[in-house]
Parts: C-alpha cells; sequence; structure tokens
C-alpha cells in the first residue's frame, strides 16, 4: 500500500488551502492524500482542484466543522 | 432553497452572481449612483469615511447602504446555510495594514477592482491600465505565497465577535437614517457629527430602500457563489482553475450590454466619470490593489461577505480600507479626475516597498 499524504489546512485562507492541496498531488503520480479543512469554501475548493486533476474525492464531515478530504487517484 | 445553495455553489454560481452584479450596477448608475459607480466597494468605503468626518472631503461624504446591504446579506445567508462561524487570529494587525494599503492603491486609480471591472464595461479605457496593475499585482502577489507567505490560520472565535461587524453595519444604517447633526459653525455649516455631501459623488445616490435591497442580494448571491474579483485571476495563475473567472467575465459582460441597453456606454479615454487618464498611476495604483488584495486572501468585496460569515481578520480588512480612505484624502494621496494628486505616486512606492516586506516577512509560526 503507498503512503499516504496529510495536509492540514485548518484555519488557513484563501488561496492557501486548494494549493497545498495542489502542491502535495503534484509530487505523488497516485496513491492517497487526505486534506484537513474548517470551511465549506476550502472544501469546495480542494475538492474542484483535485478532481480537475483526476482525482478521486471522498469528503468526511467531522465535528467541530472539520472536513476531512480524502483525495484518490 | 438547498437547491437553489447547490447551484450558486456548483460551477454556475459565479457566473449567476456576476451577471446578476452586471446588471443591477448600470441600474443603480441609472437610479443616482454616480456614472460607472454602480458598485465600488473603496470608493463606497470612502464614501462612509467622509460621512463619519473621517475625513472631510466634501463632495464624497455619504453612508453607502450598499455597503450595509453587503455585510447583512452575506450574513443571513451564512446562517441560514450553517456557514455562520466566527473566527479570528489570523494576524489581524497586518490585515488592517494591507486593507488600508488597498485602499491608497485604488483610490489613485480611482476604484477597486469591482468598479475597474464596471468601468471597463462602461467604456472608460483608462479601466484597461488599471485591471493590467491588477493582475501585475496579484502576479507579485502569487510569487509571495509561492515562497511560503502566510498570514497563519484563524481560530474558533465566540459567537459574538461574529455578530461585531453586522452590529456596526446596523449602526451605519442608523446613523443613516438618522443623519444626526449637533449644530452649526459661525460660518452656517453643519458641524456633523454625521456629513452628507451636498455636491459631486456622494451627492449623487439611488433610494436608500433600493440600494440597500440591491446590496443584500448580492451579498446573499456572493456568500454563497464565493465570488469574488480578485480571486477570479489569482486562482486560474495558480492553480488553473477558471471557476472564479468565469464569473468575473460574465459580470463584465452584463455591464456592457447593462450599459448599452440604458445609454451609458460612452467609449474612449477622456472625460470619463470620476477617472483621470494617467496610465502610469492607474496602473501602479492598481498594482499596489492587487498585491494587498491577494496577500489579504481576497477582493474587498469579498472580505464584506466574509465578515458576514463571522471572520474578524476581515473585519480588521474592512475596518483598515475606511481608515485609510480617511488618511488617502487628509493626506493627499487621493487622485481626482485631474489627475493623481501630490503625494499618490509616492504613497503608491512607499505601500508597495511595506507589502513586499510583509510578503517577505509573514510566515506560519509552527507550534
Amino acid at each position: 500500500m503507498s503512503d499516504i499524504k496529510n495536509v492540514d489546512a485548518r484555519g488557513l485562507s484563501c488561496p492557501q488551502p486548494p494549493m497545498l492541496a495542489k502542491e502535495a498531488l503534484q509530487k505523488m503520480d497516485k496513491g492517497t492524500v487526505e486534506v484537513l479543512v474548517d470551511s465549506s469554501t476550502a472544501r469546495e475548493n480542494v475538492s474542484r482542484v483535485a478532481r480537475n486533476s483526476g482525482w478521486n474525492v471522498t469528503v468526511e464531515e467531522q465535528p467541530g466543522g472539520v472536513y476531512r478530504i480524502v483525495l484518490r487517484k | 432553497m438547498s437547491s437553489v445553495s447547490r447551484f450558486l455553489t456548483s460551477r454556475w454560481g459565479p457566473i449567476i452572481t456576476g451577471l446578476v452584479i452586471g446588471v443591477l450596477a448600470p441600474v443603480l448608475v441609472k437610479l443616482g449612483n454616480p456614472g460607472n459607480m454602480g458598485i465600488c466597494v473603496v470608493c463606497f468605503s470612502r464614501d462612509i469615511a467622509g460621512a463619519l468626518a473621517l475625513h472631510r472631503a466634501s463632495v464624497v461624504q455619504y453612508i453607502r447602504p450598499e455597503i450595509i446591504g453587503f455585510v447583512l446579506g452575506a450574513l443571513i445567508a451564512a446562517l441560514h446555510f450553517r456557514e455562520f462561524k466566527p473566527r479570528t487570529g489570523s494576524a489581524p494587525l497586518v490585515r488592517f495594514l494591507l486593507g488600508m494599503f488597498a485602499v491608497f492603491g485604488a483610490l489613485v486609480f480611482l476604484g477597486c477592482p469591482w468598479r475597474a471591472y464596471l468601468r471597463l464595461g462602461g467604456g472608460d479605457w483608462n479601466a484597461i491600465f488599471g485591471i493590467l496593475g491588477l493582475i501585475a499585482g496579484i502576479g507579485i502577489g502569487i510569487a509571495f505565497l509561492k515562497m511560503g507567505f502566510s498570514l497563519s490560520r484563524n481560530r474558533p472565535a465566540p459567537k459574538a465577535l461574529g455578530w461585531v461587524m453586522p452590529a456596526i453595519m446596523i449602526a451605519l444604517l442608523v446613523l443613516l437614517i438618522a443623519a444626526p447633526q449637533f449644530g452649526r459653525d459661525a460660518d452656517g455649516n453643519p458641524t456633523g457629527p454625521i456629513f452628507f455631501s451636498t455636491a459631486g459623488p456622494g451627492s449623487q445616490h439611488a433610494l436608500l430602500v433600493i440600494s440597500l435591497a440591491v446590496g443584500l442580494f448580492i451579498g446573499f448571491l456572493a456568500q454563497r457563489s464565493r465570488f469574488c474579483t480578485v480571486g477570479a485571476i489569482r486562482d486560474v495563475i495558480l492553480l488553473r482553475d477558471a471557476h472564479l473567472l468565469y464569473g468575473v467575465l460574465a459580470f463584465i459582460v452584463a455591464a456592457f450590454i447593462a450599459n448599452l441597453a440604458l445609454g451609458q456606454f460612452h467609449p474612449g479615454f477622456q472625460n470619463q466619470p470620476v477617472a483621470h487618464t494617467d496610465e502610469l498611476w492607474n496602473f501602479g495604483g492598481m498594482v499596489l490593489a492587487g498585491l494587498a488584495f491577494t496577500l489579504a486572501g481576497g477582493c474587498p468585496g469579498r472580505q464584506l461577505f466574509l465578515t458576514g460569515e463571522g471572520d474578524g481578520d476581515a473585519g480588521m480588512f474592512v475596518a483598515g480600507m475606511v481608515v485609510g480612505a480617511g488618511f488617502s484624502h487628509n493626506f493627499s494621496m487621493a487622485s481626482s479626475p485631474s489627475g493623481p494628486a501630490a503625494f499618490g505616486p509616492i504613497t503608491v512606492i512607499v505601500g508597495l516597498v511595506i507589502c513586499i516586506v510583509i510578503g517577505l516577512t509573514m510566515r506560519e509560526v509552527k507550534t
């Protein structure tokens, strides 16, 4: 099983969450990246940027308004 | 309601928002707002600063209901869709400074990004230099972001903090309606505390209820769709993501068509409303504004909508804009239709140096 890369983008403002996620995705051809965000806007932005690069996106809402976004390819 | 929300958060959201604003802004001009200034977040913040006597430029003083509506409309959307999440702590003092410098730059050009696009849609070709400057400023900001610039993370805050900016907007609405006057000086001029222009752009406005209703509607839409006139350009360059750009393109096209239909499209460089023809400083002013907006994470409209979600850091940026607008006129930095003011160009240069220092020094501190 390949490594899981984690990106904690909680509390960061635009455009850092999608930027950090994209940087993580660009460093790997395939595998799994987990991104933590705490706003709907960041959730939408990270999901959209990942989908645009051909990654599979699943989102899980956690307590405290945190979203765990799992990106797979 | 949830299907409307899904639609507004889809790829169509920014486009619909852009179309709505692009039509309503020229309509507001028809109903009384200044030329190509149906909506200008910076100019309107400047008018509010003047109404509160933070500056005494008598032609630009009015409490603009559109600004009040932006915050309260976004608040209503955020409350309804459970996105009211008070937060603060991401370098608030630096955000205040960025708000000030963004306004310094924008008032050298004579408009925020919203108005730059509206001026273009009204045929004011001077806006082209402003928009090129805006793109350049955003590009510099992106270089800093790639080098690791960050204003650090915010933290959840008590609910009460999120209500501060909406409460200030309600207070402004009360002052607008009550317009208190404490007396007159020896020459018979009102001594305030609230000042409204009797001539010039500040005296030109649509009816209060119309401006407020338009502001509320736009605030609601833009909170859902995340419409941002700076993010639009930033995300294309940084993320190859045109989601927000389509919104701005829709905005410009709609403004052009609406101006044409209302007989307000006057192509050219000369004699444009509330504009000057100095290419260099139209460009330079917006380089500074574009950089400051990018470092702060979004355009001035977006900052207002974020305050409606309870974002205290965006609130500091807005406070910086209003205070900065006061300084801008008091210190002869703001341009007039005759051109840049005495200290406009040097302010742009000093502002760029300070924003570059901010870009190079602000980093996330790991705890």
